[in-house]
């Protein structure tokens, strides 16, 4: 096996993600993006315990697994954000969200979500 | 040239070829879909590297609970099915900083690695991680499930904002 092949692939998904986190406008896509990125650390982490003889053995699938339950808190609090700024100003697009003014909608918003 | 060799080329072109199009696709479900191929080819990967454990970790919770998240997150945002033409800014500094970060890392991973060679483990070490998570991995272990329990707290709060703003 040569290991040069799963760390390429690897180089070029983070590079893809990185690609799409910059590019992308839907909040959505981002999170996908970021995926790509989490996914590709941790194909480096476990090719790196296949390939690398360490003192602590199979440290790196472990790194892996916890890689992938962070992945999954992190996406769960990330969607719970996108659906709450979807709620607030019906739109998703990341660029046209004005960090520095209270959204229009914010003082009718609370009757919206209690009824 | 071995069988590990062009399982691995070629479950690694699917999982660049599908990562790209996730990035590239005007299309937001299909961006979904092939997320799920993607993150198939890696498990692939994963098996062929004899890390089984991670692989089918990586089937339950990526493809089987994250991907089908972010689709309902694509309905419940009520995207269009179809071609929407806004979802991309402008490309060029994206392309700039991602094709350079991709094939910089893949020149320094090919200059590091070369063609070198290197045995694959025995298949079957799914019992030893577990080992290894109880005995040295123990402690972070525990603090990732109350990692988790906060992010589920955290995510039911912030998707109701009437338990935050509430006097």
């Amino acid at each position: 096996m040569r290991p040069v092949i799963p760390y390429v692939v690897a180089a070029l998904l983070f590079g893809a993600g990185v690609y799409g986190v910059l590019r992308r406008r839907n909040a959505v896509l981002v999170l996908m993006a970021v995926e790509l990125m989490l996914n590709a650390v941790n194909l480096i982490l476990v090719t790196a315990d296949t390939t690398v003889r360490a003192t602590l053995p199979h440290g790196g699938q472990v790194f892996a697994l916890f890689v992938i339950v962070l992945a999954a808190a992190e996406v769960g609090v990330g969607l719970a954000i996108v659906l709450q700024l979807y709620r607030l100003r019906s739109s998703v697009a990341v660029d046209t969200v004005r960090l520095d003014a209270a959204p229009a909608s914010e003082l009718d918003e609370p009757r919206l979500v209690r009824e | 040239m071995t069988g590990a060799d062009m399982l691995l080329l070629a479950l690694g072109a699917v999982a660049v070829g599908s990562g790209v199009l996730v990035v590239t696709t005007d299309q937001l479900v299909r961006a979904g879909l092939y997320l799920v191929v993607c993150l198939g080819a890696i498990a692939g990967l994963y098996l062929v590297l004899t890390a089984e454990l991670v692989a089918w970790v990586q089937v339950l919770i990526y493809v089987g609970a994250v991907v089908v998240l972010l689709l309902f997150a694509v309905m419940l945002t009520r995207a269009p099915i179809g071609r929407s033409p806004d979802l991309n800014r402008p490309g060029l500094p994206a392309a700039l900083i991602g094709g350079g970060a991709g094939l910089g890392l893949a020149a320094l991973f090919a200059d590091a690695f070369r063609f070198t060679k290197v045995d694959l483990p025995r298949p079957g070490n799914a019992e030893a991680i577990g080992t290894e998570i109880f005995r040295s991995w123990v402690l972070p272990f525990e603090v990732l499930s109350v990692l988790l329990l906060a992010a589920l707290v955290g995510a039911i709060i912030v998707s109701r904002p009437d338990i935050g703003s509430r006097p």
